[in-house]
């Protein structure tokens, strides 16, 4: 039998959006193949969240519980992933290309001699093989790509694939686990996490980006704008706006930046060059508000406004609180 | 101190990148190519780190065709000690796993107390070979670094990492793996004189058959397509700006249907 397992992300004790896209397209291949899928929690939080898991179809959750597992660390939990890789021996196995699945999916993939199918948008089977689509040069252009040994390892990048409910019954198996603590590893001293619940821009739905005309560090209209669309949206900056010291060097969009696929991209006072088009083009919906009328961005802009950023986004803003409040 | 730093020579970013006519790559002609702007930060962090301790060397560790020695060069220029170039037409398309295979191989064979890496090449976009190096070295690896400090002796580094929606500090020992990350630092300029000088370091050429290693590949491509073209879409030009975010607004929820 050919068997799909996913590695369900859990952060700061909620298990993430990703593992049920993951879930999702698991489900899919599963079934083409005639197979089952797995998925595998870390830590003693994970049990709780099974019955979310079988809802996206996962027909058995392994929930791998040991004192080392109850942060993330990439040794210890590449080693614990390894380990279900080779008792259960999944022909395809899943992980989001999340800031924590960069780090936990090359060693994983290193540890099992295999390759590591990065950052893919699309899957598809051909036969049992997998086949993931991905960018490439920022999104300039894409290739498929394929392993050549099994298992097959691919990550997946956050908010792309569709979530789509197809209930299991669902069990839940706890797995008592021992890693190897010869092995050299770091240990975390501190750990800050914004706990405002704000996403992370690769996961934002909406993302309200800022430029070279905002002129300074004032963002405050642009976290407005993401306010009023909610927890799901974010703000980001281009990299002018980052190298000149106004926003973290985590919120640039683009080529040397983080590549975003959002529903919908507000580019404030952003001219657009081919780095930051790069990055954010596969966006939706963009918008973008520039005083220049010949600004690159307005040639992939599917809403362009000429004007000033800071007479438009008050009123764009006033004008979106009261049609969401509606 | 000893740091070796592996490099990447990929298209500058200003690349129009062309998928060729067969789909089997990209259109190679007329390229600028670069040190992938992460290895750059891995290189000022390793020189900072030399010139911290007044000790040690750093060695730039290459794998890529002949063009490769440029990137190698530069880093020489902003004052890294030597470089190591793997150049085999096996290797040079390498996939990540194969292409850490060759570095670890290459590792062996030099001494270092750190190795860096950046995050990701801009190129391929895996952000893959620093984890997999690290796992094939059996090294502690701490990705997306944006601060490193190294202890008094050499064993130990408190390293500042990036994670989602925050920050980790984490205490790793020496040797380790870490992949350079945005804020790190600000990587300087090669200087006339660096240059000068540059011509005459060593840059040391290796083939697989060097390394023992075999390049049987772990992933295949195929297929490579261009996005598809986004057409410009409605431009509101000369509206007042009470009237233009009204028409946009309702355009998304009425015509796009995306709020």
């Amino acid at each position: 039998m050919s068997n799909v397992m996913i590695y369900g992300e859990i952060k700061a004790g909620k298990i993430k959006k990703s593992a049920f896209e993951l879930a999702s397209q698991g489900r899919k291949l599963a079934d083409s193949m005639g197979g089952e899928l797995a998925a595998v929690l870390m830590g003693p939080q994970g049990e709780q969240f099974a019955p979310d898991l079988a809802r996206y179809g996962v027909d058995t959750v392994y929930v791998l519980e040991a004192p080392e597992l109850e942060t993330y660390n990439s040794e210890f939990y590449a080693q614990a992933l390894a380990h279900m890789v080779g008792e259960k021996k999944p022909e395809i196995l899943l992980i989001s290309h999340s800031m924590q699945g960069k780090d936990l999916a090359p060693r994983t993939a290193a540890k099992l001699g295999v390759g590591h199918i990065a950052d893919c948008i699309a899957f598809e089977l051909d036969g049992t093989t997998l086949v993931g689509k991905r960018p490439m040069y920022a999104g300039k252009c894409y290739a498929q790509w394929s392993s050549t040994v099994s298992p097959q390892l691919a990550s997946a990048r956050p908010n792309v694939l569709e979530t789509a409910e197809n209930p299991k019954a669902g069990t839940v198996e706890k797995v008592a686990f021992s890693p190897d603590t010869s092995r050299p590893t770091y240990k975390t001293k501190e750990l800050s996490l914004d706990t405002s619940g704000k996403v992370d821009l690769t996961e934002a739905e909406i993302i309200v980006s800022g430029g070279r005309g905002m002129g300074g560090t004032d963002y405050s209209l642009l976290e407005e704008m993401a306010g009023i669309f909610g927890p799901t949206a974010t703000v980001g900056a281009s990299r002018a706006a980052v190298d000149a010291g106004w926003r973290p060097h985590s919120d640039q969009v683009g080529q040397t930046g983080k590549t975003v696929t959002p529903n919908l991209y507000v580019a404030c006072g952003i001219s657009g060059s081919i780095q930051h088009l790069a990055g954010m083009g596969s966006s939706k919906v963009i918008v973008a508000v520039n005083k220049d009328p010949e600004a690159p961005i307005f040639t992939k802009a599917d809403y362009g406004i000429v004007g000033d950023l800071f007479k438009v986004v008050p009123e764009f803003n006033k004008e979106l609180k009261t049609l969401l409040a509606e | 101190m000893k740091s070796l730093v592996c490099l990447k020579q990929v298209p500058d970013t200003e690349t129009q990148i062309k998928v060729n006519a067969d789909g089997t790559g990209i259109v190679t002609d007329g390229i600028k190519y670069v040190i992938n702007p992460y290895d750059e930060f891995s290189v000022e962090e390793a020189l900072r780190l030399k010139e911290k301790f007044k000790e040690g060397e750093v060695v730039i560790l290459t794998i890529g065709p002949d063009r490769a020695t440029e990137a190698i060069r530069t880093a020489l220029a902003m004052g890294a000690d030597r470089g190591v170039h793997v150049s085999d037409e096996a290797l040079n398309q390498a996939d990540p796993l194969v292409s850490a295979q060759a570095l670890a191989a290459a590792a062996a064979q030099l001494q270092y107390d750190i190795i860096f890496c950046g995050h990701r090449a801009i190129d391929d976009d895996f952000a893959a070979t620093g984890a997999m190096l690290a796992e094939l070295l059996k090294l502690p690896q701490v990705t997306l670094v944006t601060k490193v400090e190294v202890s008094d002796d050499k064993k130990s580094a408190v390293v500042e990492r990036d994670v989602e929606g925050g920050k980790e500090i984490v205490e790793v020992s020496l040797p380790c793996v870490v992949t350079s990350q945005k804020g790190l630092n600000e990587p300087r300029y090669a200087s006339l004189p660096g240059i000068m000088k540059a011509k005459k370091k060593p840059i040391d050429k290796k083939t697989a058959a060097d390394l023992g290693v075999s390049a049987d590949p772990k992933l295949q491509s195929k297929n490579y397509t261009m996005p598809p073209e986004r057409q410009a879409g409605k431009k509101f030009e000369g509206l007042e700006p009470e009237e233009a975010a009204k028409v946009v607004v309702q355009a998304l929820r009425n015509e796009a249907k995306i709020i």
